[in-house]
């Protein structure tokens, strides 16, 4: 394949994934600004912090209101990571490499760019929030469909899929780091029930909430949540997941280029630390700088799988 | 039918000069009727939901910023008979082998100038012409790999070749485009009306590129589409073409040629390629041959074509033969190379550059059209009957003061084809350009090709620069 449409494929994936995520960030950060009648601000701050896109918001000259703050994370083309900034980047690139994909996968990221970018050209009322946040889900899992029913199972799909977990590890990662940034002020309420309440808000924006009764039962035990959300390898948005999927298709690309990459290798080592660590090392060390190391540590990942196939020769 | 669909001046194609349908269309037309045309009209929008939907986009530049743009699709098909279409193709046909004979004969013995057919100066102070071209075979003997001709009609027996288009013509993509569109909406029209397939147009193209392969290797044959890249006005059809034919789409920074090969850079390293489908002009393919500041093309390409070592398609140096100085020539270079009249005719054409012509030209301006010798796309041209006494004055200052940049044809009356406005049926002037394959198996022409219809009333020109839209073509079985 060539090299360009490898990097093509790649950052189509990681876009699509991370206008999901900007949707996903976008209805935590409302949900838990509604357990709260006071400095609902903070819980706005709180996710531009998690989706990393705080600085560029406040040097923008914005103040931060709930509108802003939607406006931000869902449709300002000033924002790198918004949705609409994420979406068109994925078009973009799925243009160029539109050789490679099926027409069922153009049409359906097409269509996605086509109904949320016109559902998001006016300011978003607070009331349309919700339906908004389901139309980008329910058309990038379309996407998610076509790729699935209809790519061939080989390296292209391979580096779609490099891109999908990266991203999709990155965007479990940040969702849990909102919870960090909400706790921060008030310590002491660990346990208490707007505490739990909160969790269980990751645990919906993590589309994780029939996945944990089923394991887990009714409760809204933290580390249990925490447990799910990170060391669970059946839950399909969990960062141990998301780690092995990178290496299966890590292998499968070696395999079919008859080398090793150095990506898969740091992916291996990174998949045997988290087989051995249990919840309690995580919360012990501190969720916030556990978190923070593995999206460093998947921007090394993928810095490499950029330099093993040659995507900027 | 209403009776005022008919244009009282012009060929109508449906309707004859009567306003009862011809031939071809008597079961279209009866299948019109009873679907009523606000039916018609539901599907006419829903056609350009489809369109918008799978990206058949071109890019126009507004104040430096690319818009994408839908080029409008009218869902009344063009409908030729398959009498019709005998005759077009074997005009066409003799009119791309000419082609091919006269570009082997111009860059080897030069029999037609010795045999004072064409001038000398036509060939070598053409600005088309490529001397670098002059004694090199193209692998079997093949230039012309992918030729469009440009047909208007003005009777119902009465074609006319308005222009050739021998560089990299493009618009197939719309061709297959409207009829899957076509297909999809009106199934059942297909199954009343029989229809000649145009489907297998990028499997035909691929087999046509790789019979040219310049060598037979083990590993099968390489070919990939070369794009000068995603801001090109034509970039979806370059990735629609690569996509339909299974092969890569590349851009000059992707290529590289090392070891006397072309090579793409993979994501496992170096892959040769046998065959270039080029959709980037001659002086851009190769800088350290031609432009040497073009960033679209592959250093040292040239060389190795020269070695034999890939296939480029079309040919280095084809574009003279879609000149619009050499067309009016064309009706002798049939005749020269084949040995039969044209079967297709010539639109009379005055050379500027000849002073009768000139004069003749500047006496009659407000009668014909005027044309830019190199120019494309209908820019920059007068149509002298449509012009208002200033435009014609400004226009004849420009002409005399550089003859040589233009060729002047009376204004012909184009046949029409009615389109489905606001109010019901229109008529509208169209032409057709039909896709012509040369391999060394012989030549193919996909039935029927891409028409292209002014929607302005009145139109002549049905560019998509320029307020064009398109139209299905039906070339019916016999």
């Amino acid at each position: 394949m060539l090299a360009r449409t490898a990097n093509g494929l790649f950052w189509m994936a990681r876009y699509l994934e991370r206008a999901e995520t900007s949707g996903r960030l976008t209805g935590t950060a409302h949900r838990i600004a509604l357990t709260k009648l006071k400095d609902q601000e903070l819980h706005w701050l709180s996710a531009m912090k998690s989706a990393g896109v705080d600085q560029e918001f406040l040097s923008s000259g914005s103040v931060i209101t709930k509108q802003n703050a939607i406006d931000w994370l869902l449709r300002s083309s000033l924002n790198p990571s918004s949705a609409l900034t994420s979406l068109t980047h994925a078009r973009n690139n799925a243009r160029l490499v539109r050789t490679a994909i099926t027409s069922e996968v153009w049409e359906a990221l097409n269509r996605a760019y086509l109904e949320i970018s016109s559902a998001l050209k006016r300011k978003i009322p607070e009331r349309d929030l919700p339906d908004i946040l389901n139309l980008i889900g329910e058309q990038i899992r379309s996407v998610h469909g076509a790729l699935e029913s209809t790519m061939l199972r080989n390296e292209i799909l391979n580096f779609i899929r490099l891109g999908i977990f990266l991203e999709r590890g990155d965007s479990t990662a940040r969702i849990l780091d909102v919870k960090y940034y909400v706790l921060l002020p008030s310590l002491g309420a660990l346990g208490s029930p707007i505490d739990n309440l909160q969790w269980e808000i990751i645990l919906r924006s993590t589309s994780g909430i029939g996945g944990f009764r089923m394991s887990y039962g009714n409760g809204a035990d933290p580390s249990q949540i925490a447990k799910f959300l990170i060391l669970d390898p059946r839950m399909p948005r969990s960062l141990i997941f998301c780690i092995s999927k990178l290496r299966e298709n890590l292998e499968f690309l070696s395999l079919s280029h008859q080398t090793t990459s150095l990506a898969l290798s740091q992916v291996k080592t990174l998949e045997g630390e988290y087989k051995k660590i249990n919840i309690d090392h995580v919360f012990k060390r501190g969720l916030h700088e556990f978190i923070q190391d593995l999206i460093y540590q998947l921007g090394q990942i993928s810095n490499q799988i950029e330099a093993d196939f040659n995507f900027h020769t | 039918m209403k009776s005022d669909h008919v244009s009282d001046f012009f060929f109508d194609e449906m309707f004859g000069a009567t306003s009862l349908p011809r031939d071809p269309y008597l079961k279209y037309s009866e299948w019109l009727k009873a679907e009523g045309l606000k039916n018609i009209r539901k599907k006419q929008r829903e056609s350009e939901h489809l369109f918008r939907l799978s990206g058949i986009t071109f890019n126009v530049y507004v104040d430096g910023q690319a818009q994408e743009r839908l080029i409008p699709f009218d869902i009344i098909p063009r409908i030729i008979s398959s009498a019709e279409w005998v005759k077009l193709k074997n005009g066409i046909e003799q009119r791309v082998r000419a082609i091919n004979s006269f570009l082997y004969d111009i860059y080897h013995h030069r029999e037609i100038v010795k045999a004072g057919v064409l001038p000398e100066a036509m060939v070598s102070s053409n600005n088309a012409f490529l001397p670098r071209m002059i004694n090199f075979d193209p692998p079997f003997g093949v230039y012309t790999h992918i030729a469009g001709i440009d047909i208007v009609r003005t009777a119902p027996e009465t074609f006319y070749v308005l222009e050739d288009n021998i560089r990299t013509p493009s618009g197939v993509s719309y061709m297959l485009e409207n009829r899957e569109t076509m297909l999809h909406m009106f199934p059942e029209l297909f199954s009343i009306n029989n229809v000649q397939a145009i489907e297998n147009y990028p499997i035909d193209l691929l087999r046509s590129l790789c019979s040219c392969a310049p060598t037979r290797e083990e590993r099968g044959v390489c070919a990939a589409v070369l794009t000068p890249g995603v801001h090109n006005s034509a970039f979806f059809e370059h990735a629609f073409l690569a996509d339909k034919m299974g092969i890569e789409l590349v851009e000059g920074a992707d290529l590289l040629v090392t070891n006397g090969r072309l090579t793409m850079k993979t994501t496992a390293g170096l892959k040769e390629i046998d065959v270039l489908y080029r959709r980037v002009d001659d002086e851009f393919l190769d800088p350290l041959n031609f432009n040497p500041a073009s960033q679209l093309g592959v250093p040292g390409l040239f060389d190795i074509y020269r070695a034999g070592a890939v296939t480029i398609a079309n040919a280095p140096g084809s574009g003279i033969a879609d000149d619009k100085a050499i067309y009016a020539y064309l009706p002798e270079i049939i005749e020269f190379y084949t040995g039969s009249p044209a079967i297709l005719k010539n639109v009379p054409t005055w050379i500027c550059s000849d002073e009768n012509d000139l004069k003749y030209v500047v006496d009659n301006l407000d009668t014909l059209v005027v044309k830019e010798v190199h120019g494309s796309g209908g820019y920059g041209m007068l149509i002298g009957p449509a012009a208002s006494k200033t435009e014609l004055a400004a226009f004849k200052r420009k002409l005399l003061c550089s003859p040589h940049n233009y060729i002047a044809q009376p204004t012909l009356s184009l046949s029409t084809v009615p389109v489905l406005t606001r109010s019901g049926l229109a008529p509208r002037h169209v032409d057709l350009r039909p896709f012509a394959l040369v391999s060394p198996g012989g030549i193919s022409i996909t039935p029927g090709g891409l028409t292209r219809v002014a929607l302005k009333k009145n139109s002549l020109i049905v560019n998509s620069s320029q307020g064009g839209g398109t139209k299905d073509t039906w070339v019916l079985v016999d």
